[in-house]
């Protein structure tokens, strides 16, 4: 058998999901025996089968991608619960497997995913597409890209309106139907108490989230995902000023992107230009502008 | 004096992969240790506190780099993307060698994120040194492959695992990382004489050794660095370090990770073979 072929072929058993006891199918992806289809292969030896060997290759990729969506998507995982999560996630792994050379990527579809396979969340699928796009939003956030900070000599000669303001990368504007962020920072506290617990203590866990699911009422929330000194917080911004960010994410020239954010706004007008000087002086000490790229 | 033409470092000594639980305990009470060896996979981003955090150790230490992930034996050819942030992440680091694992692990661009065992064949061998090659004068570093854990072995395998380790590093002209706790599991689940395979390997290529710990099943031996290095992992340490010289060594502990203290000490206790070893040069 050449390289490519027996890669494939092993991989396609490597990737096929497991049974609900956590061991390799009995069925291979070709339809035959995977006793046969191992053995075709994969030698056996004095203690293990062709069959228990390519299991331990089946298992551990398992293992090792489900561990990486549970680290990665705890708040989803808290929404869904437990078993149903670890049954979403084989599904989408199955159909979005990594395709990425670090596992860092492997979750960088659930949104899209869940949004066309609504099953899996039920009556909760807004809340789990807004928790799935907030831990997404983490991860990038927590790693991505930080250009030299804005200066105030990069603003010489600036045309007022016509400016445009590039934010950081890192920086990521999120407009949600629930408050996910309250309960991502409650799962992850219950998640670090948990570290240290008993078994006791995790059933009143599990029982405080499903409480804390059931107070979680809909209601819009404008999030800014950003980091300070490399740890990562979330802030809420109101409607017209995350109005503002989004436009100016989005190139718009600043007088644009100002006009745009107050065209439904009921923030009485005599308030307006305060607010925006307000916004501008927070959003630049923390840093969420950059410089802009040379023209070349 | 190097040891060997492909280690131009036996003054690194003994070193211990970087791991987050002991970021804090390393950058406040700063600890004495030759060097540091990072995942390369965790530090190709593009920001955020994870370069911070190289970039301190960077300061005030020597850092290798190791990946997980270019797959020297996956069929296809590798990724741009991955070999760009590698090379971005070896300017950083200013890394005398990168090493990667004699494994395939991906197909058709899809990624298992594990180090999936070669069948020994010449067609093997081939397309893995070359792909060696590529990489290592994308790079242009120095490239190390090591020698994984393997839990099943192939029909069509022509040679032994350390024959076709021979036939690679020949083929592409790089050095070996000797990982001799993985020498020692693959023997046992595959019945062969570790010592034979330490004995076959060509010493003057060794450029890095790994040293480790295990978990023992009914069955089979799960390479999983969660435990101390075991006697006959240090006989096999012993015997490489004889063949090879003074080089440098790393222990790799990535699970159930004690205090920075008790991984380092049990590092340290590579000391004893590395000493007796230039005894044994200076008489």
């Amino acid at each position: 058998m050449k390289l490519l072929k027996l890669q494939r072929t092993m991989a396609r058993a490597v990737m096929q999901p497991l049974t609900a006891s956590e061991h390799m199918q009995r069925k291979a992806p070709d339809g035959r025996p995977m006793r046969s289809y191992a053995a075709r292969f994969i030698k056996p030896n004095d203690r293990l089968t062709s069959f228990e060997r390519l299991e331990i290759y089946n298992r551990q990729y398992w293992f090792r991608l489900l561990s990486s969506m549970t680290e990665d998507f705890p708040g989803v995982r808290s929404v869904l619960g437990e078993r149903r999560f670890d049954v979403m996630c084989k599904a989408y792994i199955v159909d979005c497997p990594s395709r990425s050379f670090t596992l860092r990527n492997l979750g960088s579809k659930l949104e899209d995913w869940l949004r066309k396979h609504p099953k899996w969340a039920g009556t909760k699928q807004t809340l789990a597409l807004d928790i799935a796009r907030l831990e997404w939003a983490d991860i990038e956030a927590f790693d991505g890209e930080a250009k030299p900070p804005l200066r105030t000599e990069d603003l010489a000669g600036a045309a007022g309106a016509n400016l445009r303001l590039q934010l950081q990368p890192y920086v990521q504007l999120l407009d949600l139907r629930y408050p996910v962020d309250d309960l991502l920072l409650a799962v992850r506290k219950d998640d670090k108490d948990t570290d240290f617990a008993s078994n006791a203590f995790q059933e009143r866990r599990k029982r405080k989230h499903v409480h804390a699911l059931a107070k979680l009422k809909p209601g819009a929330v404008f999030l800014v995902v950003h980091r300070i000194d490399n740890s990562v917080y979330f802030r809420r911004v109101l409607a017209e000023e995350f109005a503002v960010l989004k436009a100016l994410r989005r190139g718009k020239p600043l007088g644009k992107a100002i006009d745009g954010a107050f065209r439904e706004s009921r923030m009485p007008i005599g308030a307006r230009a305060e607010s925006v000087q307000q916004w501008f002086q927070n959003w630049a000490a923390l840093g969420w502008f950059c410089q802009p790229e040379k023209r070349r | 004096m190097p040891a060997n033409e492909f280690n131009g470092f036996t003054e690194y000594g003994i070193g211990i992969g970087l791991r987050a639980p002991h970021y804090d305990h390393i950058l406040t009470r700063k600890p004495v240790v030759d060097w540091f060896e990072i995942i390369s996979e965790n530090f190709m981003i593009d920001g955020g506190r994870p370069l911070q955090i190289l970039d301190q150790i960077l300061e005030q230490y020597k850092v290798v780099q190791h990946g997980v992930s270019m797959y020297f034996g996956s069929a296809e050819k590798p990724n741009r993307e991955h070999l760009r942030r590698l090379k971005d992440l070896v300017k950083r680091t200013k890394t005398p060698w990168v090493s990667d694992h004699l494994c395939w692990g991906s197909v058709d661009g899809r990624y298992t994120h594990d180090l999936l065992p070669m069948p020994y064949t010449f067609e093997a061998a081939k397309i893995t040194a070359e792909k060696v090659r590529e990489v290592r004068d994308f790079l242009e570093v120095p490239v190390a492959v090591e020698n994984v854990s393997s839990y099943a072995e192939f029909h069509v395998s022509e040679m032994t695992e350390w024959e076709f380790l021979n036939e690679v590093v020949e083929r592409a002209d790089c050095g070996i990382l000797l990982d001799v706790n993985n020498i020692y599991v693959s023997s046992q689940n595959h019945n062969f004489d570790p010592m034979t395979y330490v004995n076959s390997v060509p010493a003057e290529r060794v450029a890095q050794i790994h040293i480790a710990g295990h978990s023992k099943y009914r069955k089979y031996i799960l390479d999983t660095h969660d435990h101390p290095v075991i006697d006959p992992v240090w006989k096999l340490y012993e015997r490489a370090i004889r063949r090879a010289g003074h080089t440098a060594t790393l222990l790799e502990w990535d699970d159930s990770i004690p205090s920075f203290k008790e991984v380092h000490d049990e590092a340290l206790k590579a000391n004893k073979f590395l000493a007796a070893s230039v005894l044994a040069t200076a008489v």
